[in-house]
């Protein structure tokens, strides 16, 4: 089994400690089937792609996590790039809403690669994964459209009376002491954002799909969702493939059977002629 | 934040989405990474060019070509290592980015960069 990068360092007062849900991820990722997969797709290999294709498939791939939480899929994801992808030269990006969870998740990524990706020997120097950047933004809003090759997105899925609302751009930049009471609402606001899905669990999942076709790179962008039961995974898949062009949704890793039922589900979304 | 992120971001102002952003007032720190030139070569086929010449002019690296590196010069190593600093050792950890179109402003502290919005201008 491969590591589980530490997250050690994490203050998980109000960030998603990790849990059954990040190492479905982390499992089905380095599954035999999903690694094969993704290396066949972002392949380094220079293909005879005509001249004027411009986004070869061997250029370096863009690799974003949404709502990064500790960093460990992430971290997990840039240190295991050979195993997963067939390649180390990927760019690794997080975002979150949580600046203390962008701090964790710069941190785990770069302890991460740094531990595990030890050179093959003294004479042949090899780079190290880069982690480029931790933004803090709501879901994927500053990217640039069409620039995302790979999109992994464990969500706040859990129903809930209503979505939380989203942080302000400044209430986190100024540090107060807060009284004990102030913090544990603070605390219990940033948490909530973490696992507090609104309606069927639905309502961020729901955005980042829709910003799906206009984020993810037209000819070689994936994305993997995580949904639970009570997300109904079927009507979310059905959904996706209703896009027309192309679209497929198929899930490709599940955990937690119960009654027949698996409770949490991994759905990769890409486009196939 | 390493300087290449800046060919993947736009401005988060859904109506806007101004490229690239501009940097001011940026504190840079130069952190090391080993070099390999596949890696080099790799990412340069992926980025605008044009945008990137911007940003590295504003981060006071001028020396940058004109037109994107291919053929001879993608294998020229004093050229994919200068490329190597810029994109992947460089960092901005303090400053802004600003919007050319709305004039929008992110700050960045500690190297992240916020791009949380008002409320009025969110969703």
């Amino acid at each position: 089994m491969l590591p589980t990068p530490c997250t050690s360092h994490v203050s998980f007062d109000t960030i998603y400690e990790p849990s059954e849900d990040s190492y479905l991820f982390l499992d089905t990722l380095s599954s035999e089937s999903e690694s094969t997969w993704l290396s066949n797709r972002f392949n380094s290999t220079p293909t005879t792609a005509p001249a004027n294709n411009t986004q070869s498939t061997s250029t370096s791939p863009l690799v974003v996590e949404v709502g990064t939480g500790s960093g460990v899929v992430l971290g997990f994801v840039a240190a295991n790039s050979q195993l997963i992808f067939g390649r180390r030269d990927i760019l690794a990006l997080g975002t979150d809403v949580n600046r203390n969870a962008c701090l964790a998740t710069r941190e785990t990524a770069v302890k991460a690669v740094r531990e595990q990706q030890t050179p093959a020997s003294e004479s042949v120097p090899t780079a190290k994964t880069p982690y480029i950047a931790s933004i803090m933004s709501d879901l994927c809003t500053p990217l640039r459209p069409g620039s995302v090759d790979v999109l992994l997105f464990n969500p706040p899925y859990v129903p809930s009376e209503e979505a939380p609302r989203l942080p302000t751009v400044t209430e986190q930049e100024d540090k107060k002491d807060l009284s004990r009471s102030a913090k544990f609402e603070q605390d219990s606001y940033f948490l909530s954002l973490t696992y507090a899905g609104g309606v069927d669990g639905m309502e961020t999942t729901d955005r980042l799909l829709e910003a799906i076709p206009g984020i993810l790179d037209p000819v070689r962008g994936v994305a993997y969702v995580l949904l639970c039961k009570q997300n109904r995974p079927e009507e979310v898949k059905d959904r996706i493939r209703g896009w027309g062009n192309g679209w497929k949704a198929e899930t490709v890793g599940n955990s937690g059977k119960q009654a027949g039922w698996e409770k949490l589900v991994i759905v990769r979304v890409w486009r196939s002629e | 934040m390493k300087v290449v992120t800046s060919n993947f971001i736009t401005c988060a102002v859904k109506d806007c989405k101004s490229f690239p952003l501009h940097f001011r007032d940026a504190k840079l720190e130069l952190q090391e990474l080993d070099f390999q030139a596949e890696f080099i070569q790799n990412i340069i086929p992926r980025l605008d060019w044009d945008k990137l010449q911007i940003t590295a002019n504003e981060l006071g690296f001028s020396n940058i070509s004109d037109t994107k590196p291919n053929d001879d010069a993608l294998n020229n190593e004093q050229i994919l290592r200068d490329l190597h600093k810029l994109l992947l050792e460089v960092q901005i950890m303090e400053g802004k980015l600003i919007c050319g179109d709305c004039g929008h402003e992110y700050m960045i502290k500690e190297g992240i960069a916020n791009f949380l919005l008002p409320s009025h201008l969110g969703l």
